[in-house]
């Protein structure tokens, strides 16, 4: 069906692909530059005025959330290992209960800009600030990597630019793209930018949907049959492909799947989307928004992995530049020719590009608020200085970003994700909760949770499969092996960890927190008394 | 809203918030809002859970074919985008009903003052 001169030719046009995308940019580009025209105070920058309506910011929140792992990986997760891919999809969509049920509304009321505004709230501020903008920074930076690694795999397929210096100059421009958006928009521009993107990425994957469907009479189960009968497996269609091989991978799987559905609502750039809303009520909006158009986008990423094993074939993915990651574009050529790859093409750069910015902004904000502003120059920083470190910390974070995306190139961008949403629910998680529902909890917990969650799981990471012992780790040979720790996946240890640790250490922490605080936190979560009210212009 | 001008007249830093938790009201909303969250998230968990667990250790019943090719695995995937969807619009529904006329009555006591602290103004329930 498809034939490619060379695998590593890029299927449809090059410049058609670059001329979308250069409409996208310039579009998005006017529309950051007039919105950015009241980013005045810390509150312009880091949370849009808090002057986003519940649906607008549920539309940015999954243009934040469906990222390239998202789309590309999940696509050719279901394309090569069947049923097992889209176990993701549906451990994503499933921590949304957690955001929505326990943190979105609470958060709302009690912070300011970031995560570390609600666990410092009763805490002691220093140290717990410290350790909070500590694990935002890992997160984001993990987080930051899947999506630069994720760029130059689709560049290669897009572009046809094959070699390593001409990826890591595609890297480059991103970044360079990235910190533009982030300087001059802050977080109204990134806002708008995420909404634009899931506009795009929802209304094409919708598009091929529906598509796929149609050329199979709108019968999910014959396009089941055409994809059995193109990669000669039945078993694409039940669990176990990738994750039944053996009893380790059983557990990894279980430690995984414990790690997305723990991991979104400590994602430090998705909590601080709950602060661009003006009340808590907007903010239960958005998730409610979020959840509907995240839960619709990952049904169609079920149709669209074995549209593509059916129309496209493993085979043919596996071969292409990119691997398994260009199986959505490879799809849309196959239904649309090269105007639709280059559309869909446009659209996956656009959501790296949003979340590399959301990302950012929120790793800037983390540093410039929490550790510059509050510690550095406890809370009385001088007027414009704060804002003026966030940018300086953009272009940093851009530069390290960059650097680190090129190293990673060609990394498994799901697999990354992943780590990162296991960072996340090991060290965050627990003292989200803990402090948000839990009066014992003392300021000694917080930081053996925090400190332990983020350490356990980057330690576990670094001794696992992931990393040494085979050709596909990232130190790509089986000469060096230092993998002691069977699985992939930390969370199913450290995550129980990091609840244990802060759990214990406060119970025999015998220093009492401040009761008034406790109460006056309690009040303004559930109440919203007090909570930072909407910039007026 | 309507509020919004009384609210800013009354200084929140003189607000005896322990004397707002310990109030029936609250402990009330507290309990609401409690009672509802945590026996439904974990409920979600669980059943979350148990597809993993299914989908990992029961492959045979997961692979089990339902209307053509279509599965177990599927059916019971696409089940736990209705539970989400499902709870999400249960708890808007509830939080509308239950929740934000309880926070908004005791919102309203405190940005007018009925909570401020005796040292400061003398006005104490």
């Amino acid at each position: 069906m498809l034939r490619f001169e060379a695998a590593s030719a890029s299927p449809g046009e090059p410049w058609l692909n670059i001329a979308i995308f250069g409409a996208f940019v310039a579009v998005t580009m006017v529309i950051v530059f007039r919105a950015s025209r009241n980013n005045k105070t810390a509150a312009d920058y880091y949370a849009a005025g808090r002057s986003f309506t519940g649906g607008q910011n549920g539309s940015a929140i999954a243009g934040d959330y469906l990222s390239a792992a998202s789309f590309l990986g999940i696509v050719g997760a279901i394309a090569m290992t069947g049923y097992d891919g889209f176990l993701y999809s549906i451990g994503f969509l499933v921590a949304w209960l957690v955001a929505l049920l326990l943190v979105a509304e609470l958060l709302r009321n009690t912070g300011k800009f970031t995560m570390a505004d609600v666990l410092s709230f009763r805490l002691k501020q220093r140290p717990v600030r410290i350790a909070a903008a500590t694990t935002t920074l890992v997160v984001c930076f993990f987080y930051l990597l899947a999506q630069m690694a994720g760029a130059g795999g689709l560049v290669s397929l897009l572009l046809g630019i094959g070699d390593q210096v001409g990826q890591a100059l595609v890297i480059t421009v991103v970044g360079g793209l990235m910190i533009l958006y982030v300087l001059v928009g802050g977080m109204k521009g990134t806002t708008w930018v995420q909404i634009i993107k899931a506009v795009m990425l929802i209304a094409g994957a919708g598009l091929m949907t529906v598509w796929v469907l149609a050329m199979y009479g709108f019968n999910f189960s014959s396009l089941l049959d055409r994809a059995v009968e193109v990669t000669q497996n039945p078993a694409i269609l039940d669990p176990g492909l990738k994750y039944g091989v053996s009893e380790i991978a059983k557990i990894d799987f279980v430690s995984l799947g414990l790690a997305l559905v723990l991991g979104t609502a400590a994602l430090p750039h998705v909590l601080m989307r709950f602060y661009t809303v003006p009340t808590a009520k907007e903010a239960r909006k958005s998730v409610v928004w979020a959840i509907w158009l995240i839960g619709i986008f990952y049904v169609f990423t079920l149709v669209l992995g074995y549209g593509a094993a059916a129309l496209v074939g493993p085979e043919v993915i596996a071969a292409a530049p990119g691997g398994p990651n260009s199986a959505a574009p490879l799809l849309a050529f196959s239904l649309g020719g090269p105007l639709l790859l280059g559309l869909i093409s446009a659209v996956a750069f656009a959501t790296i590009l949003a979340v590399v910015a959301g990302l950012t902004i929120t790793a800037a904000a983390s540093f410039a608020h929490d550790i510059y502003a509050s510690v550095v120059k406890k809370g009385k920083p001088e007027p414009g200085a704060e804002v003026k470190v966030a940018r300086r910390t953009v272009v940093i974070i851009g530069i390290v970003a960059i650097i680190g995306g090129i190293g990673a190139n060609g990394q498994n961008i799901a697999f990354l994700v992943a780590l990162a949403f296991a960072v996340a629910a090991s060290a965050n998680l627990p003292t989200i909760v803990y402090s948000l529902f839990w009066k014992r909890f003392t300021t000694r917990g917080a930081l053996w949770s925090m400190y332990g969650g983020l350490a356990s799981a980057i330690v576990l990471i670094a001794l696992s499969p992931v990393v040494s012992g085979s050709e596909t780790s990232m130190l790509k040979t089986e000469a060096i092996d230092f993998a002691i720790f069977p699985l992939s996946n930390p969370g199913i240890i450290s995550i129980p960890l990091a609840f244990l640790l802060g759990w214990i250490v406060s119970v025999v922490d015998n220093r009492r927190e401040d009761a008034l605080k406790q109460s006056e936190m309690e009040v303004r979560s559930l109440t919203g008394v007090g909570a930072e009210k909407a910039v007026s212009h | 809203m309507g509020n919004e001008a009384l609210s800013e007249d009354v200084d929140l830093s003189h607000v005896d918030y322990p004397a707002v938790q310990q109030s029936p009201e609250f402990q009330e909303l507290r309990k609401t809002h409690r009672s509802f969250v945590f026996p439904v998230l974990g409920a979600c968990l669980a059943w979350y859970l148990a597809y993993v667990l299914l989908a990992v250790y029961a492959v045979d019943f997961m692979s089990t074919r339902v209307f053509g090719s279509i599965n177990v695995a599927m059916l019971l995937g696409l089940a736990q985008v209705v539970t989400t969807f499902a709870v999400t619009m249960w708890y808007v529904h509830f939080a509308n009903k239950h929740l934000d006329p309880k926070a908004e009555r005791i919102r309203e006591e405190i940005e007018t003052g009925v909570f401020l602290d005796r040292a400061d103004e003398g006005t104490v329930r």
